[in-house]
């Protein structure tokens, strides 16, 4: 009897632990790794006619002509392929598989990477100050940057629009050039990814790793050796899948490069350098807004932090004159004096107070606050899967990127105009009862920046896949909404949020309409 | 034979939430104990990495747990153990509200397969199975103010005890296989961003070594216990926010108590507390405990009922 239990026992738990082991297995599934590989219905070949942002013409930046298919040189470059092929590793493969999807789409996912890595405040000194970050010494403490969301939106619009005019480039060389692809000029060569109907002269991933990685140098210069691998890695995966030979990737390389320079030079005078302001310019924040009558925000870290980036309202825009900022500034948030402020400080101390399991869900979803890619990667996540469905053209996709991360930009930048120009305190500063779902970011409170970077985000996506509209706009007003109920936003910053950020979102649907590729 | 198969649990509280049943000692059969433990932990240090910092946006975080808890013998070398705790979360300092709610219930299979008496000494070994799982909806993604890490767990431990007299010691070591837990996100940072609701925790061993004084009324232990996440961790990373699937390491000293009432033999308190010594991605905690036992003879009971 007493041998049967112990016998029983002793087995079950040797099952119930194997069986455990093995039925929770720890893949995950991620959905970035079940893109398909790229191959557009439409491959755009009049895209060099295309509009450009700054770019005069889309052949400012001159590239010499390819050297002739016929000739063995070429034939060379295509034995180069085979004798990849020939050895060809998993590891190859996995890169084929990864880039395959699009050179756009992996780019600005590496990208978010890094905004989510560097998106962490300067950790205080000693005395209670804080260091900032600095372009000219990267790695000092605290690394550079502090990809917090006005530097991440001003990042990726810079990355997306560069990306754009030099797709645009790239189309108008292939065209011109018409350099056959190398499975054209030798069919036995195989190839392992769909076959492009365009000419590869010069290569479209060269080119856009030529251009990112230039401006990622820029951006994330801690994250050079990264960014590098990345594209070695694009560059190798056109040759040994086939799809362009090492002339194609060069020329890509060097006409990326300097339509780079072009933008980097726009970057470094485009006003971001001096929007963190300095001590005299917090004070008098302070005391402007004080002189209305009005309580000024204050920061609420612990020790306190000075304030996100004042000055990033005036940075330049792409598409917006800063008398267009001006006139689509929102109107003055309730006065902290009047009924409608107190009605709406309840509102916020009743979120607070009853939070339920869904609010908090949709609080944490939306969130994208420190160490994470901020709202405006939050939404080209979002654009991106969108746009996998829809299987662009790489300039389709460097299109659409631009118009939604340069309309990003510009809520950004209206948005941080608005908050410096009211300078008004959060929910907590006027009643520290209000304990709330999610951390408060360091800024004023109106209008809120996650809503209007979703009301610009979902116009411009509304535009470009017209079918999904609804679904957008849903979604803008739930990250919107989430501020609220997490209790950092009254509902006035977000409702006026989504309208500036619709407003301004207009600014690139416009763009849209007539850039010559609708 | 050891002469304390009435003995209660005594419960170390470990680290985290996980609350196992490690001590050398069996319920006898048909006895079922019962009872509750109240804990509080804080801390107002912790490592970010391997750089230990405080945070004034958190003041001191603390961690209250209120747990029902449960033995029963089976048989004299098979008990069953389950605990629940709710648990409630409060940092002093900052914006950030707490969270409390019913956190992970756990089912532990306890078994002496060997014991034995040589002379003074006793030895026996035991082999503990056990599950967990999160038995509400809690947000396990809200670092360090969530209640629990929400993950199903499955461990294994083998333990050996010896005694002499009054003195013993006792050393086990486990394995605990952490399941991947979905959160209310559709993407998340580690090292890169993983474009997936789910987020896989890195397994852990447990190391807990005991040594002490136990008789039938008094047990009274000094407690060595060491945590350590198996690969795919990660660190925080300087003035980052932590998250569930870090590398989470401790060690900690702590100490047990157990005494069992003279006039009432049934009823036993227990309490004690333990510190982390070194940590790595966690809290330095302090903790303190205590709670109520009462041993019920569910054998007895039935066979008065037929008479």
């Amino acid at each position: 009897m007493k041998n049967k239990v112990q016998k029983i026992a002793c087995n079950s738990l040797l099952v119930l632990f194997l069986t455990l082991n093995y039925s929770c297995s720890d893949e995950l599934t991620e959905r970035n790794e079940q893109f398909p590989q790229l191959n557009p219905a439409n491959t755009d070949l009049l895209a060099g006619s295309w509009k450009t942002f700054l770019l005069t013409a889309p052949n400012e930046f001159y590239l010499d002509p390819p050297i002739a298919s016929s000739t063995p040189a070429f034939a060379r470059e295509i034995n180069e392929i085979k004798s990849y092929q020939a050895s060809i590793t998993p590891e190859q493969k996995k890169i084929i598989q990864y880039w395959s999807a699009g050179g756009v789409l992996r780019w600005n996912e590496i990208m978010r990477t890094l905004v989510a890595r560097h998106n962490r405040p300067p950790y205080q000194n000693e005395d209670g100050t804080y260091p900032a970050p600095s372009g000219a010494n990267p790695f000092a403490n605290p690394q550079f940057p502090f990809s917090n969301p006005p530097y991440a939106a001003r990042a990726y619009a810079y990355v997306s629009a560069a990306q754009y005019d030099a797709m645009v480039a790239t189309w108008h060389y292939k065209k011109l050039y018409n350099r056959d692809a190398p499975f054209i000029v030798d069919a036995t060569l195989p190839v392992l990814i769909p076959k492009s109907s365009l000419p590869s002269y010069p290569s479209e991933d060269a080119v856009l790793a030529g251009v990112t990685v230039e401006l990622l140098k820029l951006l994330f210069p801690t994250e050079i050796a990264y960014i590098q691998e990345k594209a070695e890695e694009q560059k190798l995966y056109r040759i040994i899948s086939g799809a362009n030979v090492r002339s194609d990737v060069d020329a890509g390389i060097i006409l990326g490069r300097k339509i780079a320079a072009k933008f980097i030079a726009r970057a470094a005078a485009d006003g971001t350098g001096a929007a963190i302001g300095n001590q005299a310019l917090w004070t008098q924040l302070e005391t402007l807004t004080a002189a209305t009558g009005e309580t000024p925000w204050k920061s609420l870290d612990i020790p306190a932090r000075p304030p996100m980036l004042p000055l990033f309202g005036k940075v330049k825009s792409f598409l917006m004159t800063p008398e267009m900022v001006l006139a689509s500034r929102p109107v003055p948030p309730p006065s902290t004096k009047s009924e409608q402020f107190a009605k709406e400080l309840a509102e916020v101390k009743t979120n607070s107070k009853n939070a339920t399991r869904k609010n908090m869900g949709i609080v944490t979803f939306w969130a994208d606050g420190v160490g994470i890619h901020t709202p405006p990667g939050h939404w080209n996540a979002i654009a991106a899967e969108e746009f996998v469905a829809q299987n662009y053209s790489e300039v389709r996709w460097a299109r659409n990127m631009a118009l939604l991360n340069i309309a990003m930009m510009d809520a950004a930048i209206s948005c941080w105009d608005a908050k410096y120009f009211y300078f008004n305190p959060r929910p907590y500063q006027m009643d520290p009862s209000i304990k709330t779902l999610t951390g408060i970011p360091n800024f004023p409170a109106y209008v809120s920046g996650h809503s209007t970077f979703s009301g610009a985000a979902s116009a411009v996506l509304s535009h470009i896949i017209p079918a999904k509209a609804q679904n957008f706009s849903i979604m803008a007003k739930q990250a919107s909404d989430s501020r609220l109920l997490g209790a950092i936003h009254y509902k006035s910053d977000c409702e006026k949020g989504l309208e500036l950020g619709k407003k301004v979102g207009g600014f690139a649907v416009a763009r849209a309409s007539i850039d010559g590729a609708e | 034979m050891k002469k304390i198969y009435l003995s209660c649990l005594l419960l170390a509280p470990l680290f985290m939430n996980a609350q196992t049943e490690i001590d050398g000692i069996m319920m006898s059969k048909g006895n079922f104990c019962f009872g509750t433990i109240y804990q509080r932990s804080s801390w107002n240090k912790y490592w970010e990495g391997t750089f230990k910092r405080e945070n004034l946006n958190f003041g001191t975080v603390s961690t209250k747990s209120v747990a029902l808890m449960g033995n029963y013998g089976v048989s004299d070398n098979l008990n069953i153990i389950f605990s629940l705790p709710y648990v409630e979360t409060k940092a002093s300092a900052g914006t950030m509200g707490g969270a409390k709610g019913l956190q992970d219930i756990s089912f532990t299979v306890k078994y002496m397969p060997f014991e034995k008496t040589i002379g003074k000494a006793t030895y026996s070994l035991y082999a503990l199975g056990g599950l967990s799982a999160p038995i509400s909806d809690y947000p396990a993604d809200y670092l360090p103010l969530s209640i629990g890490l929400k993950s199903k767990t499955a461990s294994l431990r083998l333990m050996g005890d010896y005694q002499r007299g009054r003195f013993f010691t006792t050393l086990s070591g486990a394995y605990v296989k952490r399941a991947n837990v979905t959160i209310h996100r559709n993407s998340y940072y580690t090292t890169e961003i993983h474009y997936t609701n789910e987020v896989a925790l890195p397994n852990a061993i447990s190391i807990n070594y005991r040594i002490g004084y136990r008789s039938s009324r008094l047990i009274a232990e000094a407690v060595l216990d060491n945590w350590v996440t198996q690969s795919g961790g990660f660190d925080i990373t300087t003035n980052n926010m932590p998250f569930l699937s870090n590398t989470m390491n401790a060690l900690k000293i702590g100490v047990n108590t157990k005494y069992t009432l003279k006039k009432v033999p049934a009823l036993s308190i227990i309490g004690g507390c333990n510190f982390v010594t070194e940590g790595r991605n966690v809290g330095q905690s302090n903790t303190f405990y205590g709670g109520l036992f009462y041993i019920l003879n569910l054998k007895k009971t039935i066979q008065e009922n037929e008479k």
